[in-house]
């Protein structure tokens, strides 16, 4: 199966237009059975910029239920690994994801999964844990084991426990935020070797299906990269009665028009990836490739080549889109191309993006700077806004102010839990309301502290680096969402639950700080021990000479002709001159 | 328990299982040979049989996904860039700032925290036969790690007498690609150990050759034509240690590599590279018939 979108210009025609359903057009699922199902899709959106956004899904559910303390041997398409994570640990939702990048909201739009530079992790307990601190410390060792990361820096002085922000994306009743810890790792590399664990967890690993296309040279060659691993429980049917584990991989990468060598706007899966498709993941029940092709329904020159008679229409980050559907279990779909192109015109201005910077100049003080904006013409929508910095940062939280259009706003809700030195960082949330139209500022002072010598990293003047900022929110929206919880949708327009139909949820992450510390002169104690040294055996031994060295009278020696006249008188036997 | 007089070089080895533990001390991007030298022993190791699991990888810093990599995620070992050892199936167990000299000695002598991950345990036996690879900017008697500290003869001595009191190896083969390489085998003590150095005390080893694309030199010499001579092994060729000895002789290499092999019991003609660069399995063939027990019924329930 060879997708190109090319550069020729030919006329969409009308006719293959085939079952525009509002709803879906995936089938339905398979009747309630003892057995794991596993979804794969793709949804290629061309952007604005000419860049072009890719999103992988693979979804594995598994019917299991940990909360009763139940035990699981049997394992069929849910990795084992990950499994034996979740039943050793009480483990009810698990978040984490690696990203390379940083998401341009405003030239992008917004994402269908958010995540941070960096590594991110939060993790919501089961209530039947007693040490949520050294089961988490276990976990994160765990985790860098499994993912090859670095996840064993995450200790007390970067995890914060939000009250507010990070509500289960699961079922489930619990929400003592007790049980939830967040951590993130903005110095995290990503690279090749979380790559290959992350394909391993599939059930079809890289072999067969959609995850042919990953391959690390083209995947790493991007201006964002980003890939997850998102475990929730979720409703077996519509009366809930019970739980199923669902596990959700994603990966979204944007490709470059520049660097990726060409001048024209043509994508083609071999250009994104270097590979075809020759076939679907044979243990999937539904493997389908979405292209966005809303920006096509004016007729402008516009070519999908193979075209597809599936479209399929969702609701998506508070958008209608169209898409075009392939389904790769459909023997079909893999004949021969033809080529045609994609010229992308306007896209949804997205409402809320994120600055943050940090202001002020010197090594002593500084201030950082949140400025968050609501592009809505005339709704003000609240947000939630959750700050966690490092405790060499002090923050001086009675210099907090925050201003829309000039003018002072108060927080509705603010949670605040000062950091303790080298114990925990500083946990800020807030809930603001965004006037419409406006920038709001968050403005805080803070101080550098000195750290200890040996607390230095080994290149301490690339600086340190403060995490992402989060802001959550539910954003109005001129569509109506899909609430439904259970009703089959595709993977990437489902997976914030919605409760309301007006508004969607949306994150937005700001980028990461990057501040220097005051850092020592790390030669000074061999300087000081050399110096010291020098003085003190050049001190001390010029007094020692001086005050015990004895002086002497010495004759001065005599001359050639008196020494032969002495050697005569001694042989004389006469006493010498 | 093993004979320890001079009879004992007519035993062949008694290894059953095979490790490797390659480590990368270099952190900043002009040390990006330093990376190339460990990646392209892992490939050669984990090629000639040692599985991933098997292999602690320790890597100071990212090369391949690097921001300055004009090429990302691949490390090449030579300007035609045809070969990436990086390649696409990598597992670095230490990386970043793990790597120090405490997480290095705690990983030859298994003094980890219990909740380490297996994936970054050397969980040797007395039966292993274990490959240490070091790479970096040494010193006469040290090497540096990271630019931050370092680690002396004395204590990589102190750690395989550990080791050998602790029963982790049954023989360990150890090669060091730094300058002045040799002080670093100068103080060991326990048996059955043989060190390879890349030069002498007094000696700096030089790197092979820069690549004006990518902008830095991309691998040490020693290295190279190690790695040379280790793409012609295959893991059921014969060659045994002296041809490793023989590895860039002076005319390539610049300086003289050293090896030292007064502690080792067997011969060292009598050693296959493929018993410390390979897992090859021992297999014994029998032709006698073995009767199997009868298969367990499921018991009827009732």
């Amino acid at each position: 199966f060879y997708l190109y979108i090319g550069a020729e210009e030919r006329r969409w025609e009308a006719s293959q237009v085939g079952d525009v359903d509002p709803g879906m057009s995936v089938a339905p699922p398979h009747p309630h059975t003892n057995t794991d199902s596993f979804q794969e899709e793709l949804v290629v959106r061309p952007l604005h910029s000419g860049d072009i956004y890719a999103s992988f899904q693979f979804r594995t559910v598994w019917e299991a239920d940990f909360s009763r303390g139940n035990k699981v041997s049997h394992y069929q398409l849910f990795p084992k690994s990950l499994g034996q994570v979740i039943s050793k640990f009480s483990v009810r939702e698990l978040h984490i994801s690696f990203t390379q990048g940083y998401w341009r909201t405003m030239q992008w739009g917004q994402p269908f999964l958010p995540s941070p530079p960096g590594a991110e992790l939060w993790v919501w307990f089961q209530d039947s844990v007693t040490d949520v601190d050294g089961t988490w410390k276990e976990l994160t060792n765990v985790l860098s084991g499994i993912f090859c990361a670095s996840l064993n820096f995450i200790d007390s002085t970067n995890t914060v426990q939000p009250s507010a922000a990070f509500k289960p994306l699961g079922v489930g009743n619990v929400t003592d935020h007790r049980f939830l810890r967040y951590a993130t790792l903005p110095r995290e590399i990503v690279c090749t070797e979380n790559l290959t664990p992350w394909k391993k967890l599939l059930p079809c690993g890289s072999k067969a299906g959609l995850a042919v296309l990953l391959k690390s040279e083209k995947l790493f060659h991007s201006s964002f990269h980003s890939q997850a691993v998102h475990i929730r429980p979720i409703c077996q049917d519509q009366r809930c009665k019970s739980t199923s584990l669902e596990l959700r991989q994603t990966l979204n990468a944007v490709f470059d028009l520049h660097t990726s060598g060409q001048a024209k706007r043509e994508w083609s899966l071999f250009k994104m990836f270097s590979r075809t498709l020759t076939e679907a993941c044979p243990l999937a029940s539904s493997s389908k490739i979405y292209i966005d092709i809303t920006d096509n329904s004016q007729g402008e020159q516009f070519e999908l080549s193979p075209a597809s008679s599936l479209l399929s229409q969702a609701v998506v980050l508070g958008d209608r889109r169209t898409f075009s559907v392939y389904d790769l279990t459909d023997q079909a779909t893999f004949g021969s191309t033809r080529s045609l192109n994609l010229l992308i015109r306007d896209m949804l201005r997205p409402l809320l993006h994120a600055e943050r910077y940090v202001a002020g100049y010197g090594l002593q003080t500084g201030e950082i700077h949140t400025v968050m904006y609501n592009h809505h013409p005339y709704r003000s929508f609240p947000v939630l806004l959750l700050d966690s910095v490092p405790w060499y940062l002090r923050l001086y939280i009675h210099t907090l102010t925050v201003t829309s259009k000039g003018k002072e706003n108060k927080p509705s809700y603010i949670h605040y839990q000062p950091s303790k030195d080298r114990l925990r960082p500083h946990l800020l949330e807030m809930l603001v309301q965004l006037p419409p139209n406006s920038a709001t500022e968050v403005t805080v002072e803070f101080e550098r502290a000195l750290l200890k010598w040996t607390e230095y990293t080994p290149d301490p003047n690339h600086g340190f680096y403060v995490g992402s900022s989060v802001i959550s929110s539910l954003v109005p929206s001129t569509v109506a969402t899909n609430t439904s919880i259970t009703q089959e949708q595709p993977l990437f327009s489902s997976f914030f639950p919605c409760k309301e139909e007006l508004s969607y949820f949306v994150r937005v992450y700001t980028e990461p700080l990057l501040v220097n510390l005051p850092t020592p002169d790390f030669s000074m104690p061999y300087n000081v021990i050399c110096l010291t040294c020098t003085v003190v055996a050049v001190g001390y031994g010029s007094l020692y000479n001086l005050l015990t060295r004895s002086f002497q009278i010495e004759e001065p020696s005599p001359g050639l002709a008196k020494r032969i006249a002495n050697v005569i008188r001694r042989m004389r036997g006469v006493p010498p001159l | 328990h093993r004979n320890l007089n001079g009879a004992g070089q007519f035993f062949s080895s008694g290894h059953t299982n095979n490790w490797a533990v390659l480590v990368c001390t270099s952190r900043f991007w002009f040390n990006y040979r330093h990376v190339a030298n460990t990646l392209s022993v892992y490939r050669s190791v984990k090629r000639l049989g040692i599985p991933d699991s098997h292999i602690v990888l320790m890597l100071a810093d990212d090369m391949a996904c690097n921001h300055r990599n004009p090429k990302p995620a691949t490390v090449f070992s030579h300007k035609n860039m045809e070969l990436n050892v990086y390649g696409d199936d990598v597992e670095v167990d230490y990386r970043g700032y793990e790597v120090t000299v405490e997480n290095f000695l705690r990983v030859l002598t298994g003094r980890l925290p219990p909740s380490t991950p297996r994936s970054k345990r050397l969980l040797s036996d007395d039966r292993s036969n274990i490959l240490i690879y070091l790479t970096g900017h040494g010193g006469n008697g040290f090497l540096k790690f990271q630019d931050s500290e370092e680690i002396s003869n004395v204590e990589l001595a102190d750690a395989f007498e550990q080791m050998w009191q602790k029963r982790r190896y049954n023989e360990l083969l150890f090669i060091i690609d730094t300058c002045q390489g040799a002080s670093m085998y100068e103080r060991f003590y326990s048996p059955n150990l043989m060190a390879l150095a890349s030069s002498q005390v007094g000696e700096d080893s030089l790197s092979h050759q820069p690549d004006l694309a990518i902008g830095v030199h991309l691998m040490d010499r020693y290295t190279f034509y190690l790695l040379e001579f280790l793409e012609d092994i295959h893991p059921a060729s014969k060659t045994n240690m002296n041809d490793l000895f023989k590895v860039c002789p002076k005319s390539q290499c610049v300086s003289t590599p050293g090896h030292r092999t007064d502690l080792f019991l067997r011969d060292p003609g009598s050693v296959l590279i493929t018993d410390f660069f390979g897992s090859v399995r021992k297999i014994e063939i029998t032709m006698e018939t073995i009767n199997l027990t009868d298969p367990i019924k499921q018991m009827e329930e009732k």
